[in-house]
This record gives structure tokens, C-alpha cells and sequence, in this order.
């Protein structure tokens, strides 16, 4: 593939998230099924699959945004339980972007990136200002500073989003479909964002239907269906030669397209 | 086309006029009101009508009301007579306050206003400070209005007229807001006991007319208190009038929190703010702009149901009107006296409505379509 070579693994041997034996039920449905995965830092995983197999619910457990109900997570050697210590100190060190972007509709783009800085990092405010328009600048919208969230497009809300991530300066981001509400020229400018910022290094997990994205910067890819990782892979070796019947499936449908 | 047609670039044509028989007065009247035969039919009929009304008020309150004069006898022109007001005008404004003393509820009102003014409005200079003030004023209000301290004592039976219905108002204004808003938090909270304390209350109060809080408050709650303790009467009014809007008051919020979509909580949660910093930062400024309108409501509501305190024996303004209707004086002025409160009513009830309207036109951030 010729943009393999753009993948450049800043892959390491600590780990950062790890995930043993989790399970999570809503009432009688069960959504996840005995998940075990451990993600390196620096590593940049894909997680695919087809509406309603878990992988939303996968990453919105590891901030606590959802409860497991049996299994272990442990974030950054912070182990996950209903200690609210714990889930403050992982959601200090896990950013996160949203399908819908989940940006404050009443302050303005700057006002929404120094927040939790200020607020949570007791950061002075004209520091969080400072880092606040380093990282509109990184995702090239530092002219939109002062409006509000409404006035922006989609495409520039989710990079506000991003940015308003990273000024809290995690450790490992959360993506969960962060291009699905957008428009296919949106879709462009928000994953070359989240390239450049797979390209410093970034502990990344990122529930998406980008395949070319999967393929450009992903360390792995897995593919989830019924509540179960069914398999996970290189991307090259993930794409040309996937092992499960569901895999094939799965992929012939979306890249039919 | 014509040969004298000029060019312009686009966007630099200049104005036309308006094709004639399509601008000005007459042609308004014309489109408006007299387009048809039965539209004139209606325009007229309407005119006819509003004539006989407005003229009818107009007499009624300027050209044929009484001003000046001592006594009934004097109004003889068939309108209002607004001597009544005029002579109990002081009883109006500050019930039975000792006259001497009136200088107190003015400067009390006077920095009222200074207080308010900031809370209203937050492009005013140097607000941090006047806050402080705002914070301080109830306590200096209170010190002024009741005395002690080298002052001379005022009891609150003397307190009465406007200057009691804007205590009332003001107070139950103030604290219902605060109030309310931990209830409906309360009643959103995954703590039980929390929940089910929220609910019972709210319930409670909303299952009541004021009219039964304010009795209770002021007959039978002296029954259940031990002996020689008793608390100011106008104060148990207070506090029941409180209470009860801020029932009112946590329902109206609790619609604003149900507003907020599930996706600014898990946002706020992300990014790892604590409950009370995504309530206070997050979600409140949010949900409470969405119920202004429901908010205002409740304290126009509120500010009238002070009016209900005449019953417990309080002279508010219909309290010190009922007095003036009853005086042999001034024998059958009830529509006089019951105008001249209206006006004074709607007066503060008009001012919210539109302070109301003129907040959320600023709070509008474009992010509703």
C-alpha cells in the first residue's frame, strides 16, 4: 500500500489502557461481551463494526461515561471503580470528542476550550488562553475564537471539539464517530486534524467508518460485532486478508461504496 | 428596452422609489384596512367601538375625573375622583410608617434600585463591586426599614401600602430563584433521599393555595411553637410566600433541565468537571435561559399573590385599599381606588415582562435554529 509509509508508529511498550474480562449489560440486553484488549501508549487503534456491536459503549466505558458491570478497566495504572477520585483522574488524562460534537452552544469557542483547564487544572485564565489559542491554531481556527459554537459549521465545531480536548493536554483520546454527523467535505478537514494529531504521538482510540483513515494511521485495527471483539489486526493484514466470515462480511458492505 | 437605461455594476444600483399607490399612509390605510367591501364594513365597525371606549376611559380617568378639591362634594364633573388617592396617597406608599420616619423607606427604595440595577444588567462599570453591594443590601434594608441601632423602631404591623407589597415581592422574588433551583436539582438527584424529600415538598406546596400556607403560617404555626416563642407575622408571610413560589419556581427549572440534551452532561462529565462545576458552568446558564419566559411568569405571578397577605391582617396596597374603601369619606370610590393599584401593579409587572424579553434577545448565542 502506498500510504503505508505515512504510518508512522509511535507505538511504545507501556501500557496504557487495559481492558480485562469486561462485561456490561443495559437491563436484560448485553452489550459487551468479556472484552480484553490492551492499548500500548502511543498506539492508534480503529475500532469498526456495524450499529448497535458495542463499540460506542467500548470507549465511553473507559471515561466512565458508561459503567461496566463486571471485568476490570484500568487507565493509566488508575484502576476504574466507583471511587470518584479514580474516574476525576482519569477524565482529567482522557480527552474525548463526540458524534455531536457536545460543545457549549452558550460560550464562546475560546470560552469552551480554557473551561476545564481553568476550572478542573486550576490553570490561571490567561494561561488557559494562551494554550487555548495554540491549539485553535493547530486545528486552523483561531479566527473563530470569539464566536459562539452556532455560528460555526460542522466540520469546524468537531476541530473546536479536538481542540478543546487538547487543552486539557491528555494522555490518550477518546473519538467516538467524530465524522458521522458531517459532510463528506467536513468529513476531510476533521481527519486531517486527527492525523496530525496521531502524528505527535497520541495514545488514540477511535470508533469510525473511515476506512482510509484506519488505513493511513492506525496501529490496529479491531472490528467488533454482538458485543465482541471478533477480530483485530494490522490494518494491511486486517483489510486484505480478514480471517472471520462477519469480518468479510462487515467490510465488503462498507467499502462496496 | 429604453436607450437611456444606464448600467450599473451589480450590488451599486441605486434605490428606486417605491411604484406609487404601494408607499405612504394612504396606500397603508388602503392595503390594511379598506381593501374590500367587507374589510371596510369591519375597519369601520372597529373604529365605531373604539371610540366609544376609549372616549368612555378617557373621561372616566382625565377629562372627566376630579383633581383638585377637599372633599367628596367636590367631584361633581361625573368622572373619577382621585381625591381619595391624594389624601390617603402616603397610607398607599407606606401603610401606617410612622410620617417622620417616611425618609427611611425612600432611601431603602432609592438603594434598592442601586442594587438591583447590577443583578439586571452586566454591562454596567466597575459590577463587581456594586454585587457586593447587592449581596449587602437585604441586611441594610432590613436595618433601615425595622430600626434599632440608634434607630428608631418601626414594627412590621406599621409596615404597609407599596412599600409592604415590594418587601414581599422582592423578598419572595430573591429567594424563591435559589430555592427553587436546589429543589429541582434535588429532584433530578440519584440520592433517594434527596429525591424523595424534593418531591414530597414540592408536591406538598403545589397541592396547597397560598391562601392555606398563609393562614397556617400565621394562625396555627404559633399553636405548634413553644411558649413565648413567636415570630413576626409579616415574617412567617414571608417565609410561606417563598416557600410556596419556589415550588412553583423548582417545577419551571426542572422543565429547563429536562431541555438540555443528555450529550452537554456527558460532555461536561469528559472533560472531567464535578457535578456542581457542569450544573453551575454547564447546564444551569443553559436550562435557566431556556425558562426565562416560565421564570418571569412565576414571579409576576408571585408579586401578585402578595396581594393575598390583606387576608392574614397585613396592609399591603389592597390592604390599605380595602381600608380606604370602607372610610365614610370616600364612600363608594372602590373603582378609583382599585384603578390606581392596578396601575401600580402593572406598572412592575410590565417592567419584568419586557426586562424578560430584552435578556433572552441578549443571551441568544445563534445556537437556536
Amino acid at each position: 500500500m502506498s500510504n503505508a509509509s505515512t504510518n508512522t508508529s509511535k507505538k511504545t511498550d507501556e501500557v496504557a489502557i487495559q481492558l480485562n474480562g469486561v462485561h456490561k449489560w443495559y437491563g436484560q440486553f448485553h452489550v459487551l461481551k468479556n472484552i480484553n484488549l490492551n492499548v500500548q501508549r502511543g498506539e492508534r487503534i480503529v475500532i469498526c463494526g456495524p450499529s448497535g456491536s458495542g463499540k460506542s459503549t467500548l470507549i465511553r466505558c473507559i471515561n466512565r461515561l458508561e459503567e461496566h458491570q463486571q471485568g476490570d478497566i484500568i487507565v493509566d495504572n488508575i484502576e476504574l471503580t466507583g471511587n470518584l477520585k479514580n474516574i476525576d483522574a482519569i477524565r482529567r488524562e482522557v480527552g474525548m470528542c463526540f458524534q455531536h460534537f457536545n460543545l457549549f452552544p452558550h460560550l464562546s469557542v475560546l470560552e469552551n476550550c480554557t473551561l476545564a483547564p481553568i476550572w478542573v487544572r486550576k490553570m490561571p485564565k490567561k494561561e488557559a488562553e494562551e494554550i487555548a489559542m495554540h491549539y485553535l491554531e493547530r486545528v486552523k481556527i483561531p479566527d473563530q475564537a470569539a464566536k459562539f459554537p452556532g455560528q460555526l459549521s460542522g466540520g469546524q465545531q468537531q476541530r473546536v471539539a479536538i481542540a478543546r480536548s487538547l487543552c486539557m493536554n491528555p494522555r490518550i483520546m477518546l473519538f467516538d464517530e467524530p465524522t458521522s454527523a458531517l459532510d463528506p467535505e467536513m468529513i476531510a478537514e476533521v481527519l486531517d486534524t486527527m492525523i496530525e494529531l496521531a502524528e505527535t504521538g497520541m495514545t488514540m482510540l477511535c470508533v469510525t467508518h473511515e476506512m482510509g483513515f484506519a488505513r493511513k494511521v492506525a496501529d490496529r485495527v479491531i472490528f467488533m460485532d454482538g458485543g465482541e471483539i471478533i477480530e483485530q489486526n494490522e490494518p494491511e493484514e486486517f483489510f486484505n486478508n480478514p480471517q472471520s466470515e462477519r469480518t468479510q462480511k462487515f467490510l465488503s458492505q462498507i467499502l462496496a461504496h | 428596452m429604453s436607450v437611456t437605461e444606464q448600467q450599473y455594476a451589480p450590488g451599486e444600483h441605486p434605490d428606486l422609489p417605491p411604484p406609487l399607490g404601494e408607499a405612504g399612509l394612504i396606500a397603508w390605510f388602503k392595503k390594511r384596512l379598506f381593501s374590500s367591501v367587507g374589510n371596510t364594513i369591519l375597519t369601520l365597525v372597529a373604529v365605531f367601538f373604539l371610540y366609544h371606549v376609549l372616549s368612555a376611559i378617557i373621561f372616566w380617568t382625565l377629562t372627566g375625573a376630579t383633581f383638585t378639591g377637599e372633599t367628596k362634594a367636590d367631584c361633581d364633573l361625573g368622572g373619577a375622583c382621585w381625591l381619595v388617592i391624594g389624601d390617603r396617597f402616603h397610607q398607599f406608599m407606606y401603610g401606617l410608617y410612622p410620617t417622620d420616619q417616611y425618609w427611611r423607606p425612600n432611601l431603602t427604595f432609592i438603594l434598592m434600585v442601586v442594587a438591583i440595577v447590577p443583578v439586571l444588567f452586566d454591562n454596567i462599570p466597575h459590577r463587581g463591586k456594586f454585587l457586593l453591594f447587592s449581596a449587602i443590601f437585604p441586611f441594610i434594608a432590613f436595618y433601615l426599614l425595622s430600626g434599632g441601632w440608634g434607630l428608631e423602631t418601626v414594627d412590621t404591623d406599621e409596615w404597609g401600602g407599596l412599600l409592604l407589597t415590594l418587601v414581599l415581592g422582592v423578598t419572595g422574588i430573591v429567594a424563591s430563584l435559589p430555592i427553587g433551583i436546589v429543589l429541582a436539582l434535588g429532584r433530578r438527584s440519584n440520592m433517594p433521599i434527596v429525591r424523595t424529600l424534593c418531591v414530597c415538598f414540592i408536591e406538598f406546596i403545589r397541592g396547597v393555595p397560598l391562601i392555606t400556607i398563609l393562614f397556617m403560617a400565621s394562625n396555627m404555626l404559633p399553636l405548634f411553637l413553644p411558649e413565648g416563642v413567636n415570630f413576626d407575622k409579616l415574617l412567617r408571610a414571608l417565609i410561606g410566600v417563598a416557600l410556596f413560589s419556589s415550588a412553583y419556581m423548582a417545577e419551571v427549572i426542572r422543565g429547563g433541565l429536562q431541555a438540555i440534551p443528555k450529550g452537554q452532561y456527558e460532555g461536561a462529565d469528559a472533560m472531567g468537571l464535578s457535578y456542581w462545576q457542569s450544573m453551575r458552568l454547564i447546564i444551569l446558564p443553559q436550562a435557566l435561559r431556556i425558562v426565562i419566559p416560565g421564570i418571569v411568569n412565576t414571579f409576576i405571578g408571585l408579586y401578585k399573590d402578595t396581594t393575598l397577605v390583606s387576608i392574614i391582617g397585613l396592609f399591603d396596597l389592597i390592604g390599605i385599599g380595602l381600608v380606604a374603601v370602607a372610610d365614610v369619606k370616600w364612600r363608594g370610590l372602590a373603582p378609583e381606588t382599585y384603578a390606581f393599584i392596578a396601575l401600580l401593579f402593572f406598572i412592575s409587572c410590565f417592567a419584568m415582562s419586557r426586562y424578560s424579553l430584552w435578556l433572552e434577545n441578549k443571551l441568544h448565542t445563534g445556537h437556536k435554529r
